[in-house]
């Protein structure tokens, strides 16, 4: 009974955050909304028992994702309207239509067969954040550490490109030189 | 109506992919698809936990932590990508960026 309730309750704010983020023209609101739908989200992992998946959501995309976006927002110009693209009506929806029927059969494909068990079934006794890691911690390991060097690898791109001067090296110029780089960039300015 | 089953997640789940895949095609603006494809990517999060519960197997919010890594992964090199872009060119807009058209 409570279920279906908070099911309901949160499937509707989380398809009004969503649409409000994909058809909204100011990119401010679009940026609220999605924070707003995936805290939304967030929840239908608490209903369905996933505590630690449902923390780490609330954690990284409301967290982690959503400071990114904000600051990378203070570099664009997001006041001005946003333009649309207007193509077909018909063929943008026959075509998300089509698509998302075709998802509905890949997660159906299987459990029409119905023979589908468990791989790794849930341990009895233990919290869903030790059965996460019993399971992470052997089976998924080296996916684990895949994920681990791939972050490192994107956080260090992320610095490389949005980082100024990054050719330049404070510590090994001496101080004459970070002398005449100051006054060429103030001159810059002044210019 | 009121026994909520894996089907409800489902159906969910395609909704709210369906209105990602909206997003992407209608948006120009770069940051906006962005926005667009972490809808996607958390629609598809919610079937995989959810088959994870009804089945009673933990491989679906595996899949799902990974696909969270990746999703901050992209957002990270993807934000970085948008400056560079923006500080050369001024705008963010997808008809700009042509230049590879054939």
């Amino acid at each position: 009974m409570f279920e279906a309730i908070a099911f309901y309750l949160f499937s509707f704010l989380t398809i009004t955050m969503f649409f409000i983020t994909v058809t909204t023209s100011q990119a401010l609101y679009a940026l609220t909304a999605l924070a707003a739908g995936m805290i939304f989200i967030s929840a239908f992992f608490f209903i369905l028992g996933a505590d630690f998946l449902g923390a780490i959501q609330i954690v990284v995309y409301s967290g982690a994702v959503m400071a990114l976006y904000a600051f990378g927002m203070m570099f664009f110009d997001t006041t001005r309207e946003v333009k649309e693209k207007n193509g077909n009506k018909y063929i943008v929806s026959g075509l998300s239509i089509l698509a998302a029927v075709l998802v509905v059969v890949i997660f159906a494909a299987p459990m029409v067969t119905d023979n589908v068990t468990a791989l790794y079934p849930m341990v009895e006794g233990a919290g869903n954040t030790q059965e996460v890691g019993m399971v992470l911690f052997t089976k998924y390991l080296i996916p684990f550490e895949v994920a681990a060097v791939m972050l490192l690898v994107a956080m260090i791109a992320g610095i490389v490109l949005a980082g100024k001067k990054m050719d330049l090296s404070i510590t090994l110029m001496n101080s004459a030189e970070i002398r005449h780089a100051k006054e060429e960039k103030s001159k810059r300015i002044l210019s | 109506m009121m026994e909520i089953g894996l089907n409800h997640y489902l159906v969910l789940s395609t909704i709210l992919f369906a209105i990602g895949l909206i997003g992407v095609m209608r948006r120009t603006n770069l940051l906006l698809l962005f926005f667009a494809t972490e809808i996607l990517l958390n629609s598809v999060n919610i079937a995989f936990a959810a088959i994870s519960h009804f089945y009673g197997d933990l491989t679906g919010q595996m899949f799902a932590f990974f696909v969270i890594a990746i999703a901050a992964s992209e957002v990270a090199v993807g934000l970085g990508l948008l400056i560079v872009w923006h500080k050369r060119h001024n705008n963010i807009d997808l008809e700009h960026m042509s230049t590879m058209k054939g």
